[in-house]
């Protein structure tokens, strides 16, 4: 079976897909019902041949050792000495790896990014055949970006994928152009991305300077093996990666695109928050894991940022009045949450909460889609309300995914971020790098921000789909189920969000580990350190079982005391009116939370307005001093070409002049005996001959 | 009794007549008949007076001047022809371009 080594086709179909619908759907204007079959085969192949490389990966080879698949050379440029004195050959292959991490990501990316193409079917019929067109090349260039960034055997492969779907988001986001906000919305992504990017590529720089190769398969073996010697460099590495991180997965300080984000197509907000994208940043870090396990200031900056989102995310969620603003706040949230897994070190917790919050995160977008859709394209919640009755399928997979993330047992979203939570305890209780009291408060955090992911998504079911509709009699008449190409993924995807979370099922706290699928498929990636005996790591951050029980149950109740708040704030006869007299009671804290803690503002008025003056400056010195000289040299210029014209007229012209009027009237004599007559030079001749002649006579 | 004084008078008649025919002819053709006249005139003289004072170098002298008229022969008729193509004639006076 040839899906393993030919494993590149998984991103070439989605890329051959998108060129199709780019450059001959798009320009040609063909039918949506040959972009749908290319798009849908872009993707669709991508998925069943990505799984049947995962699945032939699983059964035939050694899960601890990472199958690369090398296509072709790349960037070869000879040696260089590094760091610490060796030559290093720079030799980068465009190659891909097959290993837990990236099967895990390339199995749920290819899915659920193939159910959001079905959705976006529906979604998007009502676009022109050459809109359509760009949507569908679009969305299967995002898939192919995203597929590079986790296939990908090294960080300049990755970094490929990287800026790829960073341009996706842009051009996704930025879809509606013909629109203001829409256009400023995708440069506000794609140049904050672009603030994450450098420092993602210094990293890269700073890994090849260190280890002298940029293979996964080289330098975290390199790494691990020798935790001391590298652990400054890990430090220094580690932050310049996360920075990438902090841009790509929307974190404190870099996360105002994503909340903008929603300027896009709705299934592109699905995409982006559920399957590509803003996971990206938690897979890289959950790849260098080992830089940093080495490097506990790395870990720990992790936390704290991963904590610090969470939480304030969470805070500005409860007053979003804009369905898709909730979401994507709610998303920022649930990020931080990963990366607070993964500066816990639970960075499988982390990649099992990338791929349950892939499942709800997307039905609550794809959900939220068919909401908008069915009120011809109203956001505000304050106009909705009451669709429970007019779309049934939506509320329910939708009412499935929202107690998903809001962590209720047996839902999906329960059994991943109670493991990133149980570890961040765990790290506080143990002291994990010393650091205890720091993992402690975030634990509080995370706990704290668990009660508010509860409360603002319950309150966006109850505003939404509970209560009578608040949009007048004319929406209300509109209102309407979405075709199945929209419900078909809902369903699906809701499913998922129900059953999602026994992949990782804690069967440990029974005994059981091996019930713990996703932690017993992907601890390889996680390589021994040092000399430190596998699982020796592992056992040092245990707490107790009774403990570990307790803090289930306390999770549990934080979410219900979140659903309970949310169910007395906006249901029943008297909805809304506690919120409005908690408002009223404390006006500062609700207009800081509603207007986002002003950070857009604060942005405008520091970074952006600076970056303005700047350029203006810069402008201005164009327009003196550079234009100026420019300018300068042309009059110089000009100048002196008219000076040189003068003399070339009147001295040089004038001496040639001269000559040939010199020649003219001396020949005027001259001119007489070219008579133009054969015969008369003849004459001439045979008389010059005779008087030649008569004086060779005369003379003797 | 044939002495060289009847040579150089037939030789003087013949350049005469071909300085004629080249000055008054008006047909190219015929102006390039009276230059062969003209050289076969120094021809004549050249060979006569080889015989004359029995020294080869006059006739090897007139086989160099029969070759060089041959090739002025060649020359001239490629004028002709020329002149043919440009003016459809062959009358040396219309061909007076060079006239100031």
């Amino acid at each position: 079976m040839p899906f393993l080594d030919l494993v590149w086709l998984v991103p070439l179909f989605p890329l051959l897909g998108a060129a199709f619908n780019g450059l001959v759907s798009n320009r040609r204007g063909l039918p949506k019902s040959v972009t749908t079959t290319t798009a849908l085969l872009g993707s669709g192949l991508a998925w069943l041949w990505g799984w049947a490389a995962v699945i032939q990966w699983a059964l035939t080879e050694d899960r601890h050792q990472a199958y690369v698949v090398t296509v072709f050379e790349w960037i070869t440029g000879g040696s260089v000495r590094i760091l610490d004195g060796s030559l290093a050959d720079v030799n980068i292959n465009a190659s891909f790896q097959i290993d837990p991490l990236s099967s895990v990501m390339v199995g749920f990316v290819t899915f659920v990014g193939f159910l959001i193409h079905v959705y976006s079917i529906g979604y998007m019929h009502s676009e022109s055949d050459r809109a359509y067109a760009r949507y569908f090349s679009f969305l299967n260039l995002f898939m192919f970006s995203m597929l590079v960034l986790v296939l990908g055997s090294n960080l300049p492969v990755l970094f490929v994928g990287w800026e790829g779907v960073g341009l996706c988001s842009y051009l996704l986001i930025g879809f509606y152009f013909e629109k203001d906000w829409c256009a400023s919305a995708g440069k506000k992504a794609f140049i904050v991305n672009r603030i994450g990017d450098f420092g993602f590529l210094l990293a890269i720089f700073a890994a090849f300077a260190v280890f002298g190769s940029l293979e996964f398969t080289t330098i975290f073996p390199a790494a691990a093996a020798h935790p001391e010697r590298y652990a400054a460099a890990a430090t220094v590495i580690g932050l310049l990666l996360f920075v990438g991180a902090i841009g790509k997965s929307a974190q404190l300080p870099l996360y105002v695109w994503l909340p903008d984000a929603m300027a896009g197509p709705t299934p592109v907000s699905a995409l982006i928050h559920a399957a590509t994208m803003v996971t990206a940043g938690v897979y890289m870090v959950v790849r260098c894991n080992v830089i940093y396990r080495i490097s506990p200031t790395a870990m720990l900056t992790v936390a704290v940022i991963g904590g610090l989102t969470a939480i304030f995310a969470a805070t500005i969620g409860l007053v979003q009045n804009d369905i898709k603003k909730v979401l994507a706040y709610s998303t920022v949230s649930q990020l931080g949450y990963m990366f607070l897994g993964a500066g816990v070190g639970a960075f499988i917790a982390a990649i099992f909460h990338v791929v349950t919050h892939a499942f709800f995160k997307a039905c609550l977008f794809l959900g939220s889609g068919s909401v908008i859709h069915a009120c011809g394209g109203e956001q505000d919640m304050r106009k909705m309300g009451g669709l429970k009755r007019h779309m049934p399928t939506t509320y329910w997979t939708f009412l499935v995914a929202t107690i998903a993330i809001a962590g209720i047992f047996p839902f999906a979203g329960f059994f991943s971020k109670d493991e990133i939570l149980a570890k961040a305890f765990a790290a506080g209780f143990t002291n994990l790098n010393g650091f205890g009291t720091v993992y402690a408060l975030l634990w509080v955090l995370a706990l704290a921000g668990a009660v508010l992911t509860a409360f603002y998504m319950f309150r966006l079911v109850y505003m939404t789909f509970h209560g009578d509709f608040r949009g007048g009699h004319e929406a209300e008449h509109h209102l309407h189920e979405s075709p199945w190409t929209m419900t078909m993924p809902l369903q699906v995807l809701g499913v998922l969000s129900i059953v999602g979370g026994f992949l990782g099922f804690p069967g440990q706290l029974f005994g059981r580990p091996e019930l713990n699928r996703i932690e017993q498929f992907m601890e390889p990636v996680i390589l021994p350190i040092g000399h430190t005996p596998h699982g020796a790591e592992h056992a040092a951050h245990h707490v107790p079982l009774s403990l570990e029980l307790g803090l289930i149950l306390l999770s549990l109740a934080v979410a219900g005391f979140g659903i309970w708040m949310a169910f007395r704030f906006y249901s029943g006869a008297r909805a809304f009116e506690r919120p409005r007299r908690l408002a009223e009671r404390f006006p500062l804290a609700y207009k800081l939370l509603l207007n986002k803690y002003w950070v857009d503002e604060l942005y405008d008025a520091t970074v952006i307005s600076g970056t303005a003056k700047l350029a203006n400056l810069l402008w201005e010195a164009d327009a003196r001093v550079v234009d100026g000289a420019v300018n300068g040299t042309r009059h110089l210029t000009v100048g002196t070409s008219f000076l040189s014209g003068i003399f070339d007229l009147r001295v040089v012209d004038g001496a040639v002049n001269l000559v040939a009027r010199a020649y003219d009237v001396a020949s005027v004599a001259f001119r007489r005996l070219q008579v133009g007559f054969t015969q008369g030079y003849a004459m001439v001749m045979v008389f010059g001959a005779a008087i030649l002649l008569v004086v060779f006579l005369v003379s003797f | 009794m044939i002495t060289a004084n009847h040579y150089v008078i037939l030789s003087l008649i013949l350049l005469a007549l071909g300085i004629v025919g080249v000055m008054v002819r008006r047909n190219f053709i015929t102006v390039l008949m009276s230059l062969e006249l003209i050289f076969n005139a120094a021809n004549l003289n050249l060979i006569a007076f080889s015989h004359r004072l029995g020294d080869l170098a006059g006739q090897i002298l007139a086989v160099f001047v029969i070759t060089i008229a041959a090739a002025e022969a060649a020359i001239g008729l490629g004028l002709i022809i020329a002149l043919v193509r440009l003016k459809d004639t062959v009358a040396l006076d219309e061909a007076s371009e060079m006239r100031s």
